[in-house]
């Protein structure tokens, strides 16, 4: 096990930069998650711990060794590709041993350890036949087979569930959670899948343009989003994001409409900012959580509805914009009913209109 | 369908001759197939029994029974000729093998200029055995060839190395010029297994501690099998049949130390003119190109298998 450490790191591809000296410290033992669009440089960034990239500049530590000039068989990884990356010509227990093999192990110790493996995957009866032979869902427990056999420092797993549909891929999810807490190993996994970053992490990491935008637990990042990519990145349905300016002590939106400023915020008088509210914090009265202290009320015209069972998601429209709503306890609404409804604002957040970034203190 | 009418003699003529709809529609592909391939073989065959000479057209029907297969079985310059063509395959072809791969390694680590090196790679394809021979003949040759200037300018060698009369290193010159004119046909196949092979389990070999030459060995060879087998079968039709280039550098000789199963069957064919007993010689060796083929296909088709690409 071990500690992991990013210092100013920077990958470029000729004169094409797609890091921009990022720095990151994973603690030995946690599960982080890097989460981004794709071409935001997450995939290349593990790359860069797993050695198979050159790094161009900064340096990478493992445990307390620079890594940057390591061949990937000489710092302790196990990674999990998103295509599996099984030998295809070698049997599941082949392919779950052979990093033991090219480690010179002993016969018996390989087989122990294939045998272990396989029974915490439920792999066992699987052991004989070829990746050919095997589902998707197979072949990537395989995949996570053969990196838990070598008890390495570090996990890497590179989008391991992208390839696999919706139902497998959330009973994997949790097969990966329980594996971790098992091992308690140090992970670092690459997702673009929001979801798949706040079930699993510790700690998320979110990525744009080769920038890390925001480091914090999932809790962390949902709740107080550093910028407003942050903000419609994580959570679904996204934040509401609708532009405005603080007038009078007040958010005053594009068509006139003004909020208290929510609390814990620091604007100045006649600053562009932009007003974020998630679903969730805006609610028609009458199918709402119970009042909070910061209430604002607003009446919205709903244009469609999508009914999910305990709740409905209401599509409304606001200063111009569509706004996306939630009612609890639903009950049917016709397309153009005009509801009030009620804001939270004590969850809600101001951004600066020109830079993103939030506004909180 | 027309019924026939029983008033009309021809009418009925037609339907007694009317044949099933899929013997007409592949008539014409039978028809071709057996002008070409099926009554030349089976003329031979049945030649094969015959005393058949071709300065004397008439004994093509003097029946002799098994006699030139009973002949060939004892002929002691039949089975040397066999024993050297199998082992001139198996030299040339392993060499090729080991030439081609290394060539294609090399080429597919290329960055720069690789498909003007690709097509560089085959011209020796392009040329016909016939002037490669030619080529050969005259490198080898031990008065005027390339190789003993060369050997004598450098002060390697004092007298002159008679590489197309000594039977050893007839064979050796003849492999040679073989290796030169079709090592890039692995090197290209095998180039094309190179280019199909998956990146991630290279990686993943990385990762789980292999050195370049463990990847090689574990994840690239495994994969490029097929690709070297296919090779192997083709290479191996040609070279069982190799006729014009040995023809050529040494028509067999010197003593016949660099007889191969086909000139000893074109001499025996055209120059001493027994047709008969030639064909006979031609039926028992095509079993070795038959064997030859059919163990590279089951070679392949288990490769195949062992990639879990099916049969």
């Amino acid at each position: 096990m071990a500690q992991v450490h990013l210092r100013s790191v920077v990958k470029k591809y000729g004169g094409l930069q797609v890091v921009h000296a990022i720095n990151l410290d994973i603690a030995d033992g946690e599960f982080v998650v890097l989460v981004g669009p794709s071409g935001c440089g997450k995939s290349t960034t593990l790359r860069m711990i797993a050695g198979l990239e050159d790094i161009s500049g900064g340096e990478v530590l493992i445990g307390d060794r620079v890594v940057n000039d390591l061949p990937p068989r000489e710092r302790n990884l196990a990674m999990v590709f998103q295509n599996y990356a099984l030998y295809p010509h070698m049997s599941v227990r082949e392919n779950l041993g052979f990093s033991l093999k090219i480690a010179k192990r002993s016969q018996s110790e390989i087989d122990r350890a294939v045998d272990d493996a396989a029974e915490i995957l439920s792999l066992t009866p699987l052991l004989d036949r070829k990746p050919g032979q095997l589902s998707g869902g197979q072949r990537q427990r395989v995949a996570m087979g053969r990196a838990i056999v070598r008890h390495p420092d570090v996990f890497l797993f590179d989008e391991p569930l992208s390839n696999l549909d919706a139902k497998l891929r959330t009973q994997m999810r949790v097969e990966i959670k329980k594996l971790h807490q098992r091992l308690k190993s140090t992970i670092v996994y690459v997702t673009h899948d929001q979801v798949e970053a706040m079930t699993l992490a510790d700690r998320i990491v979110i990525m744009r343009d080769g920038h890390i935008e925001q480091i914090g637990t999932p809790l962390e990042v949902f709740e107080r989003p550093n910028t407003t990519f942050v903000a419609t990145f994580i959570g679904s349905p996204p934040m509401n994001m609708l532009p405005a300016r603080v007038g009078g002590g007040r958010v005053v939106l594009t068509d006139g409409t003004a909020f208290d400023i929510p609390p814990g915020h620091k604007v100045e008088e006649g600053q562009d900012v932009i007003f974020g509210a998630r679903a969730d914090n805006i609610m028609p009265v009458g199918h709402s959580l119970p009042a909070t202290e910061h209430v604002a009320e607003v009446k919205m015209s709903v244009q469609l509805t999508e009914p999910l069972g305990t709740e409905t998601l209401l599509f409304a429209q606001l200063a111009g914009q569509e706004v996306q709503a939630k009612m609890l306890n639903p009950r049917p609404v016709a397309s153009g009913e005009v509801l009030t409804f009620q804001i939270n604002l004590d969850k809600c957040h101001l951004f600066d209109a020109e830079t993103g970034a939030s506004l909180r203190v | 369908m027309v019924t026939p009418s029983i008033d009309l003699p021809n009418g009925l003529l037609m339907t007694r001759l009317k044949l099933p709809p899929w013997l007409v529609l592949l008539l014409p592909a039978i028809l071709i197939l057996m002008a070409v391939v099926l009554i030349p073989l089976l003329l031979s065959l049945y030649s094969s029994f015959t005393s058949y000479r071709l300065t004397r057209p008439d004994s093509i029907t003097n029946w002799i029974g098994t006699f030139n297969y009973e002949k060939a079985a004892k002929d002691e310059n039949f089975w040397a000729a066999f024993g050297r063509t199998v082992l001139f395959l198996t030299i040339a072809l392993n060499l090729e093998m080991l030439f081609g791969l290394g060539l294609a390694l090399m080429v597919s680590k290329v960055t720069k200029g690789q498909r003007l090196l690709r097509t560089v790679m085959m011209f020796p394809m392009m040329f016909s055995p016939i002037l490669v021979g030619f080529q050969f003949k005259f490198i080898f040759n031990d008065n005027v060839g390339l190789v003993n200037n060369a050997l004598q300018s450098l002060g390697l060698s004092s007298t002159a190395i008679p590489w197309l009369v000594d039977g050893k290193l007839a064979l050796f010159s003849i492999a040679f010029a073989e290796i030169w004119m079709s090592t890039s046909v692995f090197g290209i196949l095998i180039l094309a297994g190179l280019y199909a092979i998956p990146q991630d389990p290279l990686e993943a070999a990385k990762v789980d501690g292999c050195t370049s030459w463990q990847s090689f060995r574990f994840v690239t060879l495994p994969f490029l099998m097929p690709f070297i087998y296919i090779a192997m079968a083709i290479r191996s039709l040609d070279v069982a049949r190799a006729y014009d280039m040995v023809q050529i550098m040494t028509n067999g000789g010197p003593a016949r130390r660099t007889e191969l199963l086909w000139t000893l069957i074109g001499r025996t064919g055209y120059v001493d003119a027994k047709m008969g007993y030639a064909n006979a010689m031609g039926y028992i060796s095509i079993f070795l190109a038959i064997f030859f083929t059919v163990y590279f296909f089951k070679k392949l088709t288990s490769a195949r298998a062992e990639l879990g690409m099916g049969g």
